[in-house]
């Protein structure tokens, strides 16, 4: 029937080809799934991925779901090109948003220009503070990071929990188990009214450039893509992987930090339980659908947003249940691993093999 | 039987007879077609002319499947087992569908008493040494009950002990009647296992010996080739400068068990000078590049000195700016990135002393002049600086990189394996430049595998053997002979 035949040399269109290809695929199994759920697929699809960018409100939207993936996602690309499997982000982004909403709590009734930028910073070097756990373990007792970072999510989210039950409840707030609202001068400014856009989606473009400009033109840049394709070239040349290790663990939580922070002073506006429906990890999707490329990442960010959009239009308009969503973007990630075996094998029809017994 | 591939024939005509009960020795440098020859003996390679008997009759060995057949069986370099199964499952995957594991399992058990080769059967692969893991495959063999058994470089991967052990159960089953081919190029292994040697030198068979009634000088010297070419590439020894490069009672523990401790190193090399280091693959070469270099790094810092700074605790930047440069002897993947442009791997190590790094940003525009002096100067052959490393051939990148240390102009240069796999021509390029640089008033140390390019080249000969160099003497003083014996670990060169 079929075989795998190893290619000579990696394929450059597959490299790119495949995303696209994933996508088509991810899109067929939709109609499948559909089917099987006795509804029409065309009014499914059409609801998870054309309704919701109907109208202005609704590309603003995107912008504001696709912030915290892009700003995440271009920031573990970094990590992952040099081979540091930062899977905790989720975990900074609550820190992030823990550290910089104390400081917009504590701030409350300052009305000066400068509570935003320093509860910016503040949601920044706690996602840095979070990250540096894991890079510390690695570094110091060559702990596995990718366990650390990942279980560290958990304890993030739950001193959350913690707080907003307890300490930071609002005075004011019934007993809900929330923060009061951060004031005026500590909540993003709109940039396109009458929609929640806000400065956030500036500052992931920024991120994206920054990204661009790091990985193309430093030797910092130059030191991730050698240490992550051969690290004995990168202790040749005289590049410390420790240094590395920690690099990135300080770039990418204090991405994921600020990602944090943007979403509470931002559309939430306030600390709650839950702050993120798992923008630390999808963003992991976002990295490897962009093939780990500045550029790459802010389509596929805003991609995995419209998953977003689109699971909750189709939960109302359909009734289908929120699951759709996840289950929407693990196929796509797995369309996606699968697909990528393309760019290391061809695929050829396995000639019959002796016909004449047969 | 012959074997060609484009551009090289890797078998010549080569004749080889075992008998039963007899361990042999196929002996022969990297390269010299010994893997070629028993691929076309196991039937994974098809001989282009020449003829195989198996037992007196002529046979046909068309694929492996024919030679187990036959029985033949073989243990390769690299294993084929599956780690997340146990060794029973492992050994169970080669048989047929209906074997009985109890009594596969009591099989197992009992060759494993028999040849000394302790093993669980319920283990799981992963869980195995490498030793462990070649027992495995030695017993799936031996299930096979086999009359001949070959053996691809087994020690290259085992530790000494390993080793001991192995011989004994190779030599108890010679005894018992099978015949073993032993694939080497360790001297004192074939010395001690071994009756018969046939050694392969450039795909021709150069010799058929009784390894009794040879040295390990005189094996080497037949392996490695005794007539010297005449390209003479030595100094005058006339512009010796200062002392640039001193190591004093250096020791490096092994970094793992499959690495070579480094004992009492002593060399000095001065500026002019040209110190070559002898040594079969695997005595310590690759460990003493990173300590010279700055990849390994010892406990005191005033065991290596360059130009009299003490540096031996130093990392690889700071040893460059004392005026180091290091070549290793992997091209792909160590001295160079594959995937990376020329122009990003010219980068790699010079960004530093020539200053292509401002404020953090790579000044592209001045590192793409150093790439096209390189490639001008050693006259390499690539689709310019924007072609990735993988695509040159092995001697054109061998020259790159040979290229970007010498045009940074270093004080001392280390260079390991400076011509390996690189064709006459582009070889006979890098070993001009290198003494062309030593006129210049660089010292240089090359270690390399090759003794002829050793003894055209160098000034002055040392040999590697386990991890200890022998004390370094004149080149011109000393016979291949005698290099040889010390390559196989003799004390002194008298």
């Amino acid at each position: 029937m079929l075989q795998l035949v190893k290619r000579p040399q990696p394929s450059k269109a597959m490299t790119y080809l495949s995303p696209l290809l994933a996508l088509a695929i991810t899109l067929c199994a939709g109609v499948v799934m559909f089917q099987a759920m006795g509804v029409s697929p065309g009014r499914a699809l059409h609801a998870f991925f054309a309704a919701p960018l109907a109208s202005k409100y609704g590309w603003a939207e995107l912008g504001v779901k696709a912030t915290p993936l892009v700003l995440i996602g271009v920031a573990l690309s970094i990590g992952f090109r040099a081979g540091v499997w930062n899977i905790g982000a989720e975990g900074q982004l609550t820190f992030g948003a823990i550290c910089g909403g104390g400081i917009a709590l504590w701030l409350h009734r300052a009305e000066t220009g400068w509570v935003l930028p320093l509860v910016l910073l503040c949601g920044a070097l706690g996602g840095m503070a979070w990250a540096a756990i894991p890079a510390f373990l690695r570094t110091k007792f060559n702990t596995n990071e990718i366990l650390t970072s990942l279980m560290l999510t958990y304890v993030a989210i739950l001193v959350l929990s913690l707080l907003v039950h307890g300490p930071w409840r609002d005075p004011g707030g019934y007993n809900f188990p929330e923060s009061r609202d951060f004031s005026e001068s500590a909540t993003l400014p709109i940039i396109l009214a009458g929609t929640r856009l806000h400065l956030g989606w500036l500052l992931a473009l920024a991120m994206v450039g920054a990204t661009w400009a790091l990985l193309a033109r430093t030797l910092v840049g130059f030191q991730v893509k050698v240490i992550g394709q051969a690290p004995a070239a990168g202790r040749h040349a005289g590049f410390s992987l420790n240094r590395m290790v920690w690099f990135c663990f300080m770039f990418a939580g204090g991405a994921a930090g600020l990602a944090g922070i943007i979403e509470v002073s931002g559309p939430i506006g306030q600390l709650q339980p839950s702050i993120s429906p798992g923008y630390g990890f999808t963003a992991i999707i976002v990295a490897f659908l962009g093939r780990l490329h500045p550029l790459g990442v802010l389509f596929a960010g805003l991609l995995l947003a419209l998953s977003y959009l689109g699971g909750e239009a189709a939960q109302i308009l359909l009734g289908l249940p929120l699951a759709v969503t996840g289950v929407f973007q693990g196929m796509l990630l797995f369309f996606l691993l699968a697909c990528d075996v393309l760019i290391h094998y061809r695929i050829r029809p396995r000639r019959r093999m002796s016909s004449a017994a047969a | 039987m012959t074997k060609t591939f484009p551009g090289v024939v890797a078998n010549r005509e080569v004749g080889l007879s075992l008998r039963a009960g007899e361990i042999h020795a196929l002996l022969g440098e990297n390269g010299a077609g010994k893997s070629t020859l028993v691929k076309m003996i196991y039937g994974v390679l098809k001989a282009d002319s020449g003829e195989m008997r198996w037992m007196g009759a002529p046979a046909d060995i068309r694929d492996p499947a024919r030679a187990r057949a036959l029985g033949i069986a073989m243990v390769f370099q690299h294993f084929s087992l599956f780690d997340s199964l146990s060794v029973l499952e492992n050994i169970a995957l080669g048989m047929p569908a209906d074997t009985d594991r109890d009594r596969l399992k009591t099989r197992i058990h009992e060759l494993s008493d028999r040849y000394g080769l302790p093993l669980d059967a319920d283990r799981h692969v992963y869980t195995l040494s490498v030793g462990e893991r070649q027992r495995v495959e030695i017993i799936r063999c031996l299930l096979q009950e086999p009359k001949l058994l070959v053996m691809d470089e087994p020690t290259s991967v085992l530790t000494p002990q390993e080793v001991a052990g192995l011989f004994e159960t190779l030599k108890q089953l010679a005894e018992e009647g099978l015949a073993v081919l032993y694939i080497s190029h360790k001297l004192d292994e074939i010395k001690a296992l071994c009756k018969r040697a046939t050694i392969l030198r450039g795909g021709s068979v150069v010799g058929s010996v009784s390894v009794a009634r040879e040295s390990a000088a005189s094996l080497a010297a037949k392996m490695i080739g005794e007539e010297l070419k005449e390209a003479r590439l030595r100094g005058d020894g006339k512009k010796r400068g200062p002392v640039r490069l001193e190591v004093a009672r250096l020791d490096m523990p092994a970094a793992d068990e499959f690495s070579i401790a480094l004992r009492d190193i002593r060399l000095s090399v001065r500026g002019g000078e040209i110190l070559g280091i002898a040594g079969v693959a695997g005595n310590g070469q690759d460990e003493l590049l990173a300590a010279l270099c700055g990849e390994a790094r010892a406990a005191r810092n005033n065991r290596i000195r360059i130009d009299g700074h003490p540096c031996a605790r130093a990392g690889p930047n700071r040893r460059r700016a004392l005026g180091l440069a290091s070549i290793p002897g992997e091209r792909l993947g160590h001295g160079a990135v594959p995937e990376m442009s020329l122009l990003e791997n010219g980068l790699l190590t010079s960004y530093r002393r020539l200053g292509f790094v401002k404020r953090g940003f790579i000044r592209r525009r001045e590192c793409r002049a150093f790439v096209a002096r390189i490639l001008k100067r050693f006259r390499v052959k690539a689709a310019g600086d924007g072609a990735v490393a993988a695509s040159l051939s092995g001697g054109n990148l061998q020259k790159f990189i040979v290229g970007r240390e010498i045009c940074q102009s270093p004080a001392l240069l280390v260079v390991s394996q400076p011509t390996w796999g690189v064709d006459a021509g582009a070889a006979q390029t890098i070993r001009l430049a290198l003494r062309k640089m030593a006129d210049k008033g660089a010292a240089i140390v090359v270690i390399s595998q090759d003794l002829d390019e050793l003894m055209s080249l160098s000034d002055n000969i040392a040999a590697i053997c386990a991890g200890a160099l022998s004390q370094p003497v004149p080149t011109d003083s000393v016979t291949v002979e005698r290099i040889g014996l010390l390559m196989a670990g003799a004390r002194d060169a008298n």
